[in-house]
């Protein structure tokens, strides 16, 4: 018998007779929420993101890179892309790993747990563009934030592959106390784009 | 026919029984200094984030019963995900036990003709034993994990789910560092931002040539064939996306039925575990995506014991656990004990009942016991585990002593009847037999004492005192 046979055998006979009728009680929030963005701005802050609330993507940009290199993700709009900048047509590892910094866009961002969601789409490229570079900046739109995480799930499609990411790279291993700064970008800046700008 | 895990291979089980390795760990003083000092950090950041969600309690409850729902429909689920996943481009491998998972993953290994892989944080793969399995196959595993690395560096044995370091504190850590990670700065001293930027030099070359990976996983959706790692530091990232090849392995029990279901686990698992409204970084993945991440999955589902629990219906729901180890943090227990002692990779109050039923109640006959029953575990628990009564029901199969019990049968009978009790209240008070503190009873009762203080008998009784007032 294949181990596959033999483990759903022994599942079946444990379990004896019917599937279990279990009834899910949903009584938890699901939304949709009114959303604080200055909510997402202070738990982005507490986990030791920088926030920028600006209505000057390019700009702020610019301010936060400086002298050094990025790598940008094929889709990103070109007025965000820094001069200089390094567009990401497979580039090696070793490639991106020497850039100074990454610029992408977000999928959807979370307020009360101050957390964006990556999807690997155009305007954010590969996972491994925004792991590598140890700073990160994500530019926002208000209208990709929710209140609370059920609603994230719910816009979000699992066929891709996405990367939940909360402040900079940190570890509780030491002491159990949180500490920023291990293997992935140590800098997280996120641009959050003011509504007029939005519009 | 059940069939628990298969004794000779991975760390189900102790050297000793666990009151003898709870006695070297009480004896060490730093270990709990070390270990107070961590449970109490966790438990308050925990308690402060949880209070701030209004709809806890109601978490909980869809927790619990989605797990339930898992758990009754296995067979079914764990079949749609082999489905998923297999259309999305990975491959599903069945383990019936830790042997047949590790011959898996070696095999899987050999085949890339590659001799190191990075790993992310997995209890299953401790639990398998997977690291010993592959170094006796010429292949080095090399632990990602701040807290693993610690733990493999110092050659030392994990003690917590969650920080398989919690054992050792700042100092100690730079010193196993200075003393075992080739080319670490000398000047190297114990600030622990310091010490993580030492683990990330030291790793990256590692990451960015390693061309096989190994992980767990925290979550696998049936409906889907998605995949979640929640993590803290970015090496899962670095172990997901970065290697040709990915071999994840994970229980049976980890499947949740639907993609909105994680909308629930995701919220309960990070405030209960590391106390954030979040974790820094969980990766979701479906199989292969083309031109992003390894392009070679495998996806090793492993039984080894797991279906032996399933048999049992009071003690099934252990396998609800969803490895936050916020059970360990409230536990007087473990904040004293420490998690060597349990002689275990699952320690604390949830290993207690999953080690037992996994191995068979013959190979861990003293787990039950290492609980005061005071029911912090389960008000801990994000999916509400009611350890407690799991605990009682696996000492009623691994009993304690006949004449232990006899005892307690007379104490029980002495405690309803007034007269009796308090005739033994005054025989207490002046009875120099028992010796310090009880220390002294005679057998065949110096067993059960030499774990247990009696408590000083009082110069007078509440019903001396109460009769005299």
């Amino acid at each position: 018998m294949s181990s596959k046979n033999l483990i759903l055998r022994r599942i079946r006979e444990a379990l004896g007779g019917e599937p279990a009728a279990v009834d899910v009680p949903r009584d938890y929030r699901r939304g949709p929420a009114p959303v604080d963005l200055d909510l997402l701005v202070e738990r982005l802050v507490d986990y030791k993101a920088v926030v920028h609330r600006t209505s000057d993507i390019p700009g702020t940009i610019r301010g936060i890179v400086g002298s050094g290199t990025v790598v940008a993700p094929p889709g990103l709009p070109a007025e965000w892309v820094p001069s200089g900048s390094v567009r990401d047509d497979d580039l090696s590892a070793a490639d991106i790993a020497a850039a100074d910094g990454v610029v992408t866009a977000a999928a959807v961002a979370i307020a009360e747990t101050g957390t964006i969601v990556l999807d690997a789409s155009p305007d954010q490229g590969r996972r491994i563009l925004s792991l590598l570079p140890d700073l990160h900046i994500c530019v926002l739109h208000p209208d990709q934030v929710v209140a609370t995480v059920p609603e994230a799930v719910a816009r979000l499609s699992p066929g891709r592959p996405l990367t939940w990411i909360s402040g900079p790279s940190a570890t509780s291993d030491i002491e159990l106390n949180r500490v920023e700064g291990v293997h992935g970008p140590r800098n997280l800046h996120i641009v959050l784009v003011e509504e007029e700008a939005a519009a | 026919m059940s069939t628990h895990s298969p004794r000779g291979v991975g760390h189900l089980r102790g050297d000793q029984p666990f009151p003898e390795a709870a006695k070297v760990a009480l004896a060490n003083p730093q270990l709990r200094r070390n270990l107070q000092h961590a449970t109490t950090t966790i438990r308050g950041k925990s308690g402060r984030v949880i209070a701030e969600l209004p709809d806890w309690q109601e978490l909980r409850a869809a927790g619990s019963a989605l797990k339930a729902y898992t758990m009754g429909n296995l067979p079914r689920l764990l079949e749609q995900l082999e489905e998923k996943v297999t259309a999305a481009g990975g491959v599903v491998h069945w383990a019936a036990d830790a042997n047949e998972a590790n011959r898996i993953v070696t095999d899987l290994v050999h085949q890339t003709g590659e001799t190191r892989v990075i790993k992310v944080k997995s209890m299953a793969t401790q639990e398998i034993g997977l690291n010993e399995a592959l170094e006796a196959a010429g292949i080095t595993p090399v632990e990602t994990d701040l807290a693993e690395l610690i733990v493999q560096l110092g050659k030392d044995k994990p003690s917590h789910i969650l920080v398989p370091a919690i054992h050792r504190n700042r100092s100690e850590i730079r010193e196993i560092f200075l003393r075992e990670m080739p080319g670490v700065d000398p000047e190297l001293t114990d600030e622990p931002t310091e010490l993580a930027a030492a683990a990330r030099r030291y790793l990256r070359e590692t990451f960015l040539s390693t061309k096989v990976a190994v992980s767990g996983a925290n979550f696998a959706i049936a409906e889907t064939g998605t995949l979640a790692v929640v993590e803290s530091e970015g090496n899962g990232r670095m172990c997901l996306t970065l290697p040709d090849t990915l071999i994840t392995v994970m229980g049976i029990e980890k499947l949740v039925p639907a993609w909105t279901d994680l909308e629930v686990f995701l919220q309960l698992l990070p405030r209960a575990s590391t106390g954030e409204r979040m974790n820094p970084y969980t990766s979701m993945w479906t199989g292969v995506t083309p031109g992003d991440g390894p392009q070679n999955f495998h996806l090793v589902l492993l039984d080894n014991g797991r279906t032996a629990v399933l048999a049992d219906e009071v003690g099934r729901s252990a396998l609800h656990c969803i490895r936050c180890s916020a059970c360990l943090n409230v536990c007087p227990v473990y904040e004293r004990t420490g998690g060597h002692a349990y002689g275990s990779v699952y320690p604390g109050p949830i290993g207690a009942v999953l080690s037992p039923q996994l191995t068979g109640i013959k190979d861990n006959p003293s787990l039950p016991y290492a609980s005061s029953l005071c029911g912090a575990c389960f008000d801990a628990c994000p999916v509400m585990i009611d350890i407690p009564s799991i605990l009682v029901h696996l000492r009623n199969q691994a009993p304690h002593p006949r004449t232990e019990k006899a005892v307690m049968a007379a104490a029980a009978y002495t405690m309803d009847r007034p007269r009796l009790y308090a005739r033994a209240q005054k025989a207490a008070r002046l009875s120099k037999l028992l010796g310090k503190r009880g220390r002294g009873l005679p057998p065949p009762l110096h067993g059960w004492a030499a774990s247990r203080d009696l408590p000083e008998p009082p110069p007078e009784t509440f019903r001396d005192w109460w009769r005299g007032r």
